[in-house]
């Protein structure tokens, strides 16, 4: 019997361990209800469309496109099956091999990307034969397109969110795998075109197949879709800009004066954005920042150049709003204070304008730097700099005008402090910066602060932020600061004059029939290869529509490339096309030299020597 | 006799435990295969509840067969019983069909079969009249040695097919020669093995080979007047040290991949989340998450939802413990201990040597499924596929233990009729 008590010991043993056991993981132990739940409930994310882009009159120029990300159950995978679906997909073995281990790493039973965003047309071909291979199936998700191919340094591009972003996102909205808006448009107004993510909470089992709504889909969010958003840009135009420019390096922006819209905006040489679109993102995005002309710097904000002779009708301005000049006063010129093509002779604004005089400049500029405040030279130039900066600042000059799109440059005008620097303090006057009176020396702006100008003057002394939103969804119109010069109007009327006279004389190449334009040229100095042609103009000069600024680096005299294009995309945009053929021709052509060798063109960003050669118009 | 009549002498409590266990089997075996989407009926055949229904119905079957044989035949049948299933196993190792490397398994058209599960029964018949037969005293040496032989070799044959889960089984008959004289050293030193080969497997080697030096160093301290104790306690120490070293070997040498992982998986279940391993985390997930009262019938998530293996066979323990919780498990862990309770209660008021022998071969067995299937869920012991007896789904081995049982019930009902033996 004792025998048998020790049998039926071990028995209840046995019996009392495992309740134990059970205890201690059913009652005492919450890992496991946690660990339950993580095996059941999948979260499936339902990306949003992304909003639309149009322009602003409602021609579409990016719109979402579908793409096909092909998932890899490697358990329910066939090997035998793989040569078809190498072929397929166009894969060679090593390629399959390393795509099917990755897979089979992250799991073996749930499904994995294989291949992602197959673009639609390359998905038709082969959907019907992926029917018949186990293990694979295929989830729908958008991507940019553009059809018109226009505007891409204005709209940036649309990529996976990577590490970085993630870890800097504040929101908390953003997770891995989510596309953000990466430049431009699609970053400043990410947070309108996203739309909001759905999400779905979902009974699954050990395949990952859905069994229904978790507590009836209690806790379920829909997605919600971006908003359209209506852009400024006048994408006609836009695309005849971006004709006009091709072949070329430099900037052209346009501007409607009274609002400060944005018509065009074309940076060259362009891309096509519909490379930075899609899988083959990265591999294009090398390809692309690789080329010597760097497509992707963004010049209409991003390059700075001296602004030439165009700042001359600054000067002006500034001149007679500190009293130093009046509008019709005579300045007597010799031509031997600094390098000039316009001959000796006598000047007033609109004169000195038309045919951008240096030497009047020169000593307009010495008025303003030199009052006679202080017995000093140098404390009298420190003054008179000191207050010159202010009014420059007013211009939108030295600063970023703060048009909504990302990376803009603010330029360089050069202060007190700069040449305390240079010279050592208070060892610089007038004769050491008298190159910023024609716009050369160290100033520096881009072609946007210079379209700026245009709008300035097309208003006669105020201007509007430059923008190139103008709505977004259906209701929310857009507002953008108006920004006073605090320039009297009156004195705008000599400057304009000279503008519109210097069209109508020595740019013979920007005067359009029939249009009043008034425009100014520069040359601008380049001291690393041929220099750089600028234009800056607006028309009609009643009630202005149009603002331009153009830059086309090393093509020479602004009159000629600059000059030329600009007048025609202000033509293009008050008439709808161009009367004057062999303008356009001359433009496409793009041969704007004296007949000697081309020059070849540099890389954008110009920094120009602290010791200038001046030479302008 | 006024209750002659053969229902009035069966032991009912014992039925009645085994009858709620197939019922509560059959009805777990449907929830842990419900799908709410696919309305299967708890009959229909295309579902695992419904052909279980059916072997059901045909071990109730068997169970009158079993009643209406004369008792007398069991113990006269034993030994042709067990040379058949001894010469099945053979021939199943000749043309046997593999499956997940076992050989274990007869193919007759669509009907599968394991002779494995039915040579349990036979084994324990070939063993009670082994030591029932007169003059052999179990005491004796030689007796335990041939008696030993009789599970001995159907657990090498079993183990030649690959189905070691199966072949430990018959290990379990070794309580059954503890209780009939085995001496109680011989039986603890197997005790003793079975611990020290789990110690291998959980603790660091070293470590162990250290404490096992410590103890040894500490008996021979206190045995140092006694010299036969002393050497004995020295040759222990270097034995046990020996069988663990062999244990390394064995587990890399002589165990197939899939009984090493298996085995390897008890120790490190998250080592390899999608293989073995991936079994008893699971498991363990969903026993785990049933809590206190359970999800409620038919509302388990994890083992519906495939998450858990073998659902229906092996772990059909998890069923229980996801959707009844603790109290669920806790009353099935009292109902087997009821039973196995109540068997060798009725063991001993047997008259017949067979029959006592018998009886305690049917609670080794059941008690050593019950014991391993359980563990093996709750992560106390490596996956070694076993099934939970009555409960688990599964034709061959539901026949295989309604008959081992209900010939005990049937020889208990007969108790009053044997002549007792001096």
């Amino acid at each position: 019997m004792s025998r048998s008590i020790i049998i039926q010991c071990i028995i209840v043993l046995v019996a009392l361990v495992f309740s134990i056991r059970l205890f201690s993981i059913q009652v005492v132990n919450d890992e496991y209800k946690q660990a339950a739940q993580n095996n059941i409930i999948q979260k499936i994310v339902e990306y949003p469309y992304r909003g639309l882009i149009y322009d602003r009159d409602d021609k579409l120029l990016v719109v979402n496109t579908p793409v096909f990300d092909l998932m890899l159950v490697p358990k329910e995978f066939n090997l035998k099956d793989s040569t078809r679906l190498m072929s397929l997909l166009n894969l060679d073995h090593a390629d399959f091999e390393a795509k099917y281990n990755k897979a089979k790493r992250y799991s073996s039973i749930l499904a994995t990307k294989f291949i992602e965003q197959i673009p639609n047309k390359e998905f038709a071909r082969f959907q019907d034969a992926l029917v018949s291979i186990d293990g694979v199936s295929v989830l729908p998700r958008t991507v940019r397109e553009y059809p018109r191919k226009a505007l891409p340094s204005a709209l940036g591009y649309v990529g996976e969110i990577n590490g970085r972003q993630l870890r800097r996102d504040t929101t908390g909205y953003y997770r891995s795998g989510d596309y953000v808006g990466i430049t431009g448009i699609e970053k400043t107004y990410e947070e309108y075109l996203r739309g909001k993510r759905g999400i779905k909470y979902k009974l699954v089992d050990v395949q990952g197949v859905v069994k229904g709504a978790f507590n009836g889909g209690k806790y379920d969010t829909v997605s919600i879709p971006g908003q359209n958003v209506q852009l400024t840009i006048d994408l006609e135009l836009q695309e005849y800009a971006e004709k006009l420019m091709e072949g070329k390096v430099g900037s052209l922006v346009a501007i409607q004066p009274s609002t400060g819209e944005v018509l065009a905006f074309v940076s060259a040489p362009s891309y096509d954005p519909n490379l930075l679109a899609g899988r083959d993102l990265g591999i294009n995005f090398q390809k692309i920042s690789r080329d010597s002309l760097n497509p992707l710097f963004n010049r209409p904000i991003q390059a700075m150049y001296p602004p030439g002779s165009m700042f001359k009708t600054v000067q002006s301005l500034i001149a007679m709003q500190e009293g130093v000049l009046l509008p019709k006063e005579k300045v007597r010129c010799e031509g031997n204070l600094i390098g000039d093509h316009a001959p000796p002779g006598v000047y007033d604004v609109e004169r000195a304008i038309q045919f951008s005089s240096n030497n009047y400049f020169f000593k307009v500029f010495k008025r303003v730097i030199q009052k006679g405040k202080d017995e000093s030279p140098y404390l009298d130039s420190r003054l008179g700099l000191t207050s010159w900066n202010e009014y420059i600042s007013r211009f939108g000059l030295g600063r970023k005008l703060g048009i909504d799109l990302v990376g803009e440059k603010s330029g360089y005008v050069p202060d007190n402090s700069f040449y305390d620097r240079v010279y050592g303090k208070n060892r610089w006057k007038f004769s050491n910066i008298y190159s910023l009176s024609i716009g050369q020396g160290e100033l520096l702006v881009t072609p946007l602060q210079m379209a700026n100008l245009g709008a300035l003057l097309a208003n006669k002394g105020y201007y509007y932020t430059p923008h190139i939103i103008k709505k977004i969804g259906e209701n929310y119109d857009v507002s953008f600061d108006k920004v006073e010069t605090g320039i009297d109007t009156a004195y705008f009327q000599s400057v304009i004059d000279g503008m519109e006279l210097m069209v109508k004389t020595t740019a013979f190449r920007a005067r359009i029939p029939d249009i009043d334009i008034c425009g100014k040229t520069s040359t601008v100095e380049n001291p690393h290869g041929e220099d750089h042609s600028g234009f800056m103009a607006f028309a009609p000069r009643k009630n202005p529509e149009i603002a331009v600024a153009v830059y086309v680096e090393n093509a020479g005299w602004g009159a000629r490339a600059a000059a030329s294009t600009g007048s025609l995309v202000i033509e293009k945009y008050l008439r709808g096309y161009s009367k004057r053929t062999w303008i356009e021709n001359y433009v496409l052509k793009g041969d704007f030299a004296d007949p000697k060798p081309q020059p070849k063109p540099k890389p954008a960003i110009v920094v120009p020597p602290v010791e200038i050669e001046v030479n302008a118009e | 006799m006024r209750n002659n009549l053969l229902i009035y002498r069966l032991d009912w409590l014992a039925i009645l435990v085994y009858l709620v266990l197939i019922f509560a089997g059959w009805l777990n075996i449907y929830a842990a295969e419900y799908n709410p989407e696919i309305d299967a009926s708890m009959f229909s055949l295309s579902t695992s509840a419904g052909r279980q229904l059916m072997w059901i119905g045909t071990s109730l079957v068997l169970i009158g067969v079993i009643m209406l044989v004369d008792f007398k035949a069991y113990s006269i049948v034993a030994y042709p019983v067990y040379g058949t299933l001894i010469l099945m196993l053979i021939a199943v190792l000749l043309f046997g069909r593999e499956v997940a490397g076992s050989r274990s398994w007869f193919e007759i058209g669509s009907f599968k079969l394991q002779p494995s599960e039915f040579t349990k029964f036979a084994a324990a018949l070939g063993l009670a009249k082994y030591l029932s037969s007169t003059n052999k005293k179990t005491e004796s040496l030689n007796s335990q040695v041939v008696g030993s032989l009789i599970f001995i070799l159907p657990m090498l044959l079993i183990i030649a097919q690959g189905d070691l889960g199966s072949a430990m089984v018959f290990g379990s008959l070794i309580i059954v020669m503890f209780r009939e004289g085995m001496h109680p050293v011989i039986f603890f030193i197997g005790l003793g093995a079975v611990v020290l080969f789990m110690s291998t497997l959980i603790v660091n080697q070293t470590i162990l080979l250290i404490s096992l030096v410590a103890i040894g160093l500490v008996l021979v301290g206190l045995f140092s007047r006694k010299p036969g104790k002393l050497i004995i306690a020295i040759s222990g120490t270097i034995v046990a040290i020996a069988f663990v070293l062999s244990v390394d070997f064995i587990l890399n040498d002589v165990l197939k991949p899939h009984q090493q992982k298996r085995v390897y998986s008890l120790i490190d279940p998250n080592a390899d989340p999608l293989g073995i391993g991936w079994n008893v985390m699971q498991s363990k997930i969903a026993i785990g998450s049933g809590g206190f009262s359970g999800k409620g019938y038919l509302e388990g998530t994890q083992t519906k939802f495939d998450f858990v293996p073998e659902q229906t066979t092996d772990f059909i323990f998890c069923t229980i413990g996801e959707e009844q919780g603790w109290i669920g498990s806790l009353l099935l862990i009292i109902l087997f201990t009821t039973l196995f309770l109540r068997l060798i209660f009725l063991a001993e008021r047997q008259k017949s040597i067979f029959a006592r022998v018998y009886g305690y071969c049917v609670v080794c067995v059941l008690f050593f499924h019950f014991a391993v299937n359980i563990a093996m869920t709750i992560g106390l012991f490596p996956v070694i596929g076993i099934p939970l007896p009555f409960f688990s789904y599964g034709g061959s081995s539901l026949w295989g233990f309604t008959v081992l049982l209900f010939i005990f019930l049937k020889l208990d009902a007969h108790r009053m009729q044997v002549l007792q033996r001096a």
